[in-house]
């Protein structure tokens, strides 16, 4: 872990988080957290509801005042952000603060014109996520998930180096969240780093390269979401499914190996698959508690 | 500890290109925002119908454009500014703007810029309806200039004290009735004329009543002025607890 917001400028880091605690009265939300995240990477921070996610996006942004330990942004202390600073930022937060009157067109425009940009990128955006068709239409007549995309794309359209999602799919149709994935990964593949806060294990699997786990503001568990179910793969399963439609459990030992290469050489697999548990399990066997 | 935040903490150029953005963005609101349009029309066409309608013998020279002058900027100015800042922080649209780099200043320039020009185009309707001209029509519109500036300000402070709509229209009303109502009942009263007289739509309503005659003038100014600076003040407060980051 680095020593402060200075030693991030020699890396290639564009968040670095330092025991940073914060507290509520007595309450305490985070818990000397530290992380460090890469450029251009798709970072996953996930936890239940409650877990502290949102404050620690709020305290990245300079919303929240942390109340210990250092918070960095490309080497600079979270809490003194400048314009500069925010205009290499895109977020996406959970309410998506959209003008209702105001038509999907319009909404990019006021930004267009704020972050200086020609509206053929607000109608690039637009067009990348299905809204073209409805860009007259009044913000306040959109349905959720396209309220979602609008606000991505009002996110994204300045081409931040940095963007910071909380529960980007939360409460939307699969559809959506497709569009939305593709949105991100496309970000990704242009040098952004993502940082992404959600409690869908399924999506962080899929699109981040690093996650952590929140548990009552604490770090359980971090690093590559197949590496920390490999790393929490006690029972070291594989399950075959032969051809005649029997399923085989075996564990994935040498003891096992001539049961397998008997299999294999008289061609009797259809499919086989080892059995890491998922993060959810993970997240169940770090802290006794169901994932909500 | 408690480590400091906020875009806030920085300072630099007001960019006029972010203040026009906003403006534009306010100026369509408005439009599509039936409850705010009500209060730009209701009074001038009010004063209309009133002065048109209404003979009564011996009723001073345009009492009811006055009458209704008064009310409007007691009215209008504040209840729309608190309106649209409480409705911007509820709906965390403030919040947005904000981080994506729009400075507090900018803001208020756009959004109250905005507003400001809406009460003047009423105030001119006003002014049309009680057929002032030349250095009268002058003195009207710089009368309810400074008193919507005024009025505009408590607004502001209304709405960002609010953490929403409701919230700014609980606080709102009971100051709103205080200015707008005070001109008119001080007429009645001469204690309700005491307190009326330290009030900016007070004031304006005697600068109203004076138009083109010179009296007293600079006194009103002072009055209007000593409430300008403390809405300053109060704003400077209220920006400080109320403003996201």
């Amino acid at each position: 872990m680095p020593e402060g917001c200075m030693e991030v400028r020699e890396k290639d880091w564009d968040i670095v988080l330092q025991n940073v605690s914060m507290q509520f009265g007595e309450k305490k939300v985070l818990k000397e957290v530290s992380l460090h995240i890469e450029r251009g990477e798709i970072f996953g921070l996930l936890g239940p509801s409650g877990a502290g996610k949102t404050t620690l996006i709020k305290i990245l942004t300079g919303q929240a005042a942390r109340t210990g330990g250092s918070a960095c942004l490309w080497g600079r202390d979270c809490g003194q952000l400048g314009r500069e600073a925010y205009r290499k930022i895109g977020m996406m937060l959970d309410n998506t603060g959209l003008y209702e009157r105001l038509s999907c067109y319009d909404n990019l425009k006021l930004f267009a014109q704020i972050y200086g940009i020609p509206m053929e990128k607000a109608e690039d955006g637009l067009q990348a996520v299905g809204l073209w068709q409805d860009r007259k239409q009044t913000v306040g007549k959109l349905s959720k998930g396209m309220r979602g995309r609008l606000a991505l794309v009002r996110a994204v359209m300045h081409e931040p180096q940095l963007l910071f999602l909380d529960e980007p799919t939360s409460g939307l149709d699969p559809a959506t969240s497709v569009w939305i994935h593709k949105l991100i990964k496309k970000q990704q593949g242009q040098g952004t780093t993502v940082f992404l806060t959600t409690h869908n294990m399924e999506e962080a699997a899929k699109l981040c390269s690093h996650v952590a786990l929140l548990s009552d503001g604490t770090i359980v568990e971090y690093g590559k979401p197949e590496e920390i179910c490999r790393r929490h793969d006690r029972e070291r399963q594989i399950r075959i499914l032969l051809k005649d439609g029997e399923r085989v459990l075996m564990r994935n030992e040498s003891t096992q190996a001539e049961m397998l290469k008997d299999y294999m050489a008289h061609g009797m697999i259809e499919t086989i698959h080892s059995l890491e548990p998922d993060l959810e399990t993970v997240f169940l066997q770090l802290t006794g508690k169901e994932w909500k | 500890m408690e480590v400091s935040c906020g875009v806030s903490a920085e300072k630099g150029e007001t960019e006029m290109g972010n203040a026009a953005a906003i403006f534009d963005k306010q100026r369509k609101e408005v439009v599509k925002n039936k409850e705010i349009l009500i209060q730009f029309v209701m009074f001038p066409v009010l004063a209309f119908i009133m002065e048109h309608a209404v003979k009564v013998p011996g009723l001073p020279e345009h009492y009811f454009v006055r009458l209704f002058a008064s009310m409007y900027i007691g009215m209008a100015p504040l209840t729309v500014m608190a309106a649209v800042i409480s409705e911007e922080k509820e709906k965390n649209t403030l919040r947005v703007l904000m981080f994506s780099g729009v400075r507090p200043a900018e803001y208020l320039l756009g959004t109250g810029g905005c507003v400001w020009m809406i009460c003047m185009a009423g105030a001119f309707a006003l002014c049309l309806t009680g057929q002032y001209r030349g250095m009268a029509m002058a003195g009207f519109m710089a009368a309810m200039g400074m008193g919507i500036l005024t009025a505009m300000m408590i607004g502001a402070v209304i709405g960002m004290i609010s953490r929403n709509q409701m919230m700014a229209t609980s606080i709102g009303v009971p100051v709103m009735l205080l200015f707008a109502f005070l001109p008119m009942l001080a007429q009645f009263n001469e204690k309700v004329k005491l307190v009326a007289a330290f009030t900016y739509s007070g004031q304006v309503g005697n600068l109203l009543a004076q138009t083109g005659s010179g009296m007293e003038v600079w006194k009103s100014m002072a009055v209007i002025s000593a409430n300008m600076a403390a809405a300053v003040f109060l704003f400077g407060m209220a920006y400080r607890k109320g403003w996201p980051g």
